[in-house]
């Protein structure tokens, strides 16, 4: 027999206006259980919670139920009044007897038949709830960053600067990313280096930061505070330890290879570093392309290293590491055109996209800095440029807007007027988008001071006519159609995930949207966590962003990841799945089901027929579970049950308000 | 199928007021609403004085996920009119993925009732933000007179 206390609040004349509370705590006295029941004007004022914990003492309450207003409101201030009352806070239930009841039903009598039922089926529930405890986690104070461009560097460098050793784990043989590639950064067009690789620098020098380059993760396992990754090394055939960045190994190497980081317009060797001021600055192999690797012969860079740092027989390495919080932080890439075949992909070679402009105008570039055509070398006089390729295009390409093109294009337009004198830019738009600080006085600058003229409409065809390019297009303001000789066409590209995007989110058990950016558990209130606990986002991988939003959710990812370590235990939430083991079958249904991963099979050891028998069962991880009850409906032997929402109390609460 | 059109008076001699003057017969209806979206929709109706028949009473679960066929057959067998079952927007539950477990047995569900003789009309799904306190007037109101016109549930209360 338990003994219930019913407290019904007047809210002022919020409750009392509308229901006879009174009568609804002269009902409740009624109902099997109750002791006791009162009204109170405020309830969840001070006085009005020390009516809850005198009666509590009075009558030797064992549940309570407060019927007021939405528990979305105040049952955490009731919670902490029980447990004040020297009571567990989840021999609590709520009726909601003001949003649901007074505010919605003027009729007097109605209202409260219905009150009545409402208490009825919280006094029903209160029965059947047993105390439940918070669990608590120890946390690893360590943070891992996947992805090493202005994101990730940003991210390592806060959490580090908070005090917690963080490792960035960088795919490339440097860090670095999209940013090291752009030339000049708008609004301001100060230079990208020149503000990236300062960073870059720290992070390398900083105590706190480890950085792994050239490594993939390959494996997460565990939960928030105490995630076990496995991390892949892959092979550099370099000694790092002995390796001194001389460089005379790719002086010396004789293979030369299209440059990735320079889009193809340039070249590398196949032992190389991407960038001069690759951090780290040592070089990695090439297996691909190298000659030793192909056929065994050459070797000269191994002859010439002055350490004997090259080593042809490393392997990859596999380490497994622990950290108590990920962010990921992997970037972008560039939308592959080829499906607009009127824009002449691979068959121009002066039809280029935004990036391989960046490298084109960039004084350690390919082309030291001078605006070239790839084709033949001449400098441009006139330019094209035609934006959203990609972007906004439902049938053909991606239906969101990449945020940055507009911007970057006017950018490219002014660089162009700059470095080339007499040119001509011509931009292609369907909208100017700039949103930003200092944005639209950018681009009006462009168009109004650096005569880039903006041609509203998009391009039907491009076709070659002697060395020029004809861009055939729309002026939709004039309703006529355009042709432009050009010398040059570049391409504003939308920004898409990566291509492994969808991979990695599997193995982080993050979820993804139809784009394949990684998706944030609120959009807007809580824009750099995800949905598995422990795991934030920042950068580009979750939607398209320019540098200065990257920088912002890095530093705001950081922050949640440094409250994170910042705790020594970690306390989860009492409401959780619950398995009972001599009922489970270990059919383990429930573990597809559960979208955190929170289920795992574990063997139990039991006397069956007087002998020890080994049988598999279901076992929730407290920690994990965020109390969705997916699981418990899933079980086909009934043996999961949501701890404060279990079978038998939800049926109570059927059965009150049926009766 | 056989559908109940009869209006017959149910008993209300617990909740009823002795002075109270008999009623007109008002539908049950049992309501599961997430706690994320379709009870946070509910309160926004209150916060907003929008009304609609006292005929439902909302059972507060985490996520529609949690709601069990077994639940809405208790309902029914005890009594109700009718069962709503209400959740977040497919893509925007706060678990993920749970209520497309709701849409997957709700359709089913439905489809079982209606072998069994009930009218599928007396059991809904909806998807109600917690931003979309009007329609969650809404559906309560349009499900009454549904409801209403449909008469009290006697078929599965025999069953008992």
């Amino acid at each position: 027999m338990r003994r219930v206390g019913v407290f019904v609040c007047h809210c002022g004349s919020n409750i009392a206006g509308t229901v006879d509370v009174e009568r609804v705590a002269k009902e409740a006295c009624k109902f099997p259980n109750v002791v006791f029941a009162t009204d109170y004007k405020y309830m969840c004022s001070e006085p009005g919670q020390q009516v809850i914990k005198d009666a509590i003492k009075e009558h030797n309450l064992d549940r309570v139920v407060v019927a007021s207003c939405s528990p979305r409101m105040h049952e955490p201030t009731f919670r902490r009044c029980l447990e004040s009352a020297g009571m567990n806070p989840y021999l609590f239930e709520m009726a909601n007897i003001r949003e649901h009841c007074s505010w919605v039903h003027p009729d007097k009598e109605k209202g409260t038949v219905k009150a009545i039922d409402l208490v009825r089926k919280a006094a029903a529930k209160v029965v059947k709830d047993e105390p439940l405890q918070k669990s608590s986690i120890g946390i690893t104070k360590r943070a891992l960053v996947i992805g090493g461009g202005i994101a990730g560097i940003q991210v390592a460098l806060d959490i580090a600067d908070a005090g917690f050793p963080v490792t960035i784990v960088e795919k490339e043989p440097t860090i670095g990313g999209r940013m090291a590639q752009i030339d000049k950064t708008f609004p301001t067009l100060d230079c990208s280096a020149c503000i990236l690789t300062p960073k870059m620098v720290d992070a390398s020098q900083h105590p706190n930061i480890e950085i792994l380059s050239y490594s993939e993760v390959e494996k997460v396992e565990g939960y928030v505070g105490n995630f076990n990754i496995t991390i892949r090394k892959k092979a550099r055939s370099v000694d790092m330890s002995k390796c001194t960045g001389c460089g005379t190994c790719w002086e010396k190497c004789p293979t030369k290879v299209d440059s990735e980081f320079d889009m193809g317009l340039g070249k590398r060797k196949a032992i190389y570093t991407p960038f001069p001021q690759a951090v780290p600055n040592k070089p990695v192999i090439d297996r691909i392309h190298c000659t030793k690797f192909k056929n065994g012969k050459c070797g000269i860079c191994q002859k010439f290293c002055p350490t004997g740092a090259v080593d042809f027989e490393q392997q990859d390495e596999l380490i497994t590491e622990k950290y108590g919080a990920i962010v990921v932080s992997t970037g972008f890439n560039q939308f592959d055109h080829s499906v607009y075949g009127e824009y002449g992909y691979g068959k121009y070679p002066d039809v280029i996209t935004g990036l391989h402009f960046e490298r084109l105008i960039n004084a350690s570039g390919p082309t030291m800095g001078k605006i070239k055509r790839p084709s033949d070398h001449k400098i441009p006089e006139t330019v094209v440029f035609v934006k959203c390729v990609g972007s906004r295009d439902e049938a053909k390409g991606k239906s969101y807007c990449s945020r940055t093109c507009c911007m970057y294009t006017a950018k490219h337009a002014t660089l162009v007027h700059e470095k080339i004198p007499g040119s001509k830019s011509y931009i292609f738009y369907m909208d100017v988008r700039t949103p930003g600080k200092g944005y639209e006085e950018f681009y009006k600058r462009t168009a109004e001071e650096y005569e880039a003229q903006y041609i509203r409409g998009r391009v039907s065809k491009i076709y070659q006519k002697g060395d020029k390019l004809m861009v055939r297009g729309e002026d939709s303001l004039i309703g006529r159609p355009v042709e432009i000789e050009a010398d040059m066409v570049v391409l504003a590209n939308a920004m898409v995930a990566r291509e492994d995007a969808g991979d990695l989110a599997r193995t982080l058990g993050i979820s993804y949207d139809k784009d394949n950016f990684f998706t944030e558990a609120h959009p807007k209130l809580r824009p750099v966590e995800t949905h598995t606990a422990g795991v934030f986002l920042a950068g580009a991988c979750q939607g398209p962003k320019d540098i200065p939003d990257s920088v912002a959710q890095a530093g705001a990812a950081a922050s949640k990841a440094i409250g994170l370590l910042s705790k020594t235990q970690m306390e989860s939430d009492a409401i959780v799945s619950n398995v009972d083991e001599s009922r489970c079958s270990g059919c383990m249904i429930c573990k597809g089901i559960c979208p955190y991963k929170a289920i795992d099979a574990k063997i139990i050891t039991e006397r069956i027929g007087g002998k020890m028998a080994e049988r598999q069962v279901a076992e929730v991880n407290k920690s994990l579970c965020q109390g969705c009850g997916a699981c418990t409906v899933a079980c086909r032997a009934g043996c999961l049950n949501l701890l404060g929402f279990t079978n038998e109390q939800i049926l109570a609460e059927v059965e009150a308000v049926c009766l | 199928m056989s559908l109940n059109t009869e209006a017959l008076p149910k008993s209300q001699e617990v909740t009823a007021s002795p002075e109270a003057a008999p009623q007109p017969w008002e539908p049950r209806i049992v309501g599961f609403a997430c706690n994320w979206c379709t009870y946070a929709g509910a309160d926004l109706a209150g916060l907003s004085r929008l009304q609609y028949p006292p005929s439902i009473r909302l059972i507060r679960v985490p996520c529609s996920g949690r709601v069990n066929p077994q639940f809405v057959i208790r309902a029914f067998q005890r009594g109700a009119d009718g069962v709503l079952v209400a959740g977040c927007h497919p893509g925007d539950c706060h678990y993920s993925t749970g209520n497309y477990f709701t849409r997957r047995r709700f359709l089913l569900m439905q489809r079982l009732l209606e072998y069994m003789g009930m009218d599928p009309r007396r059991f809904q799904a909806r998807w109600i933000s917690g931003s979309e306190g009007p329609k969650f007037q809404q559906t309560v109101t349009q499900m009454t007179e549904d409801i209403k016109a449909l008469g009290p549930n006697r078929k599965m209360r025999d069953v008992e």
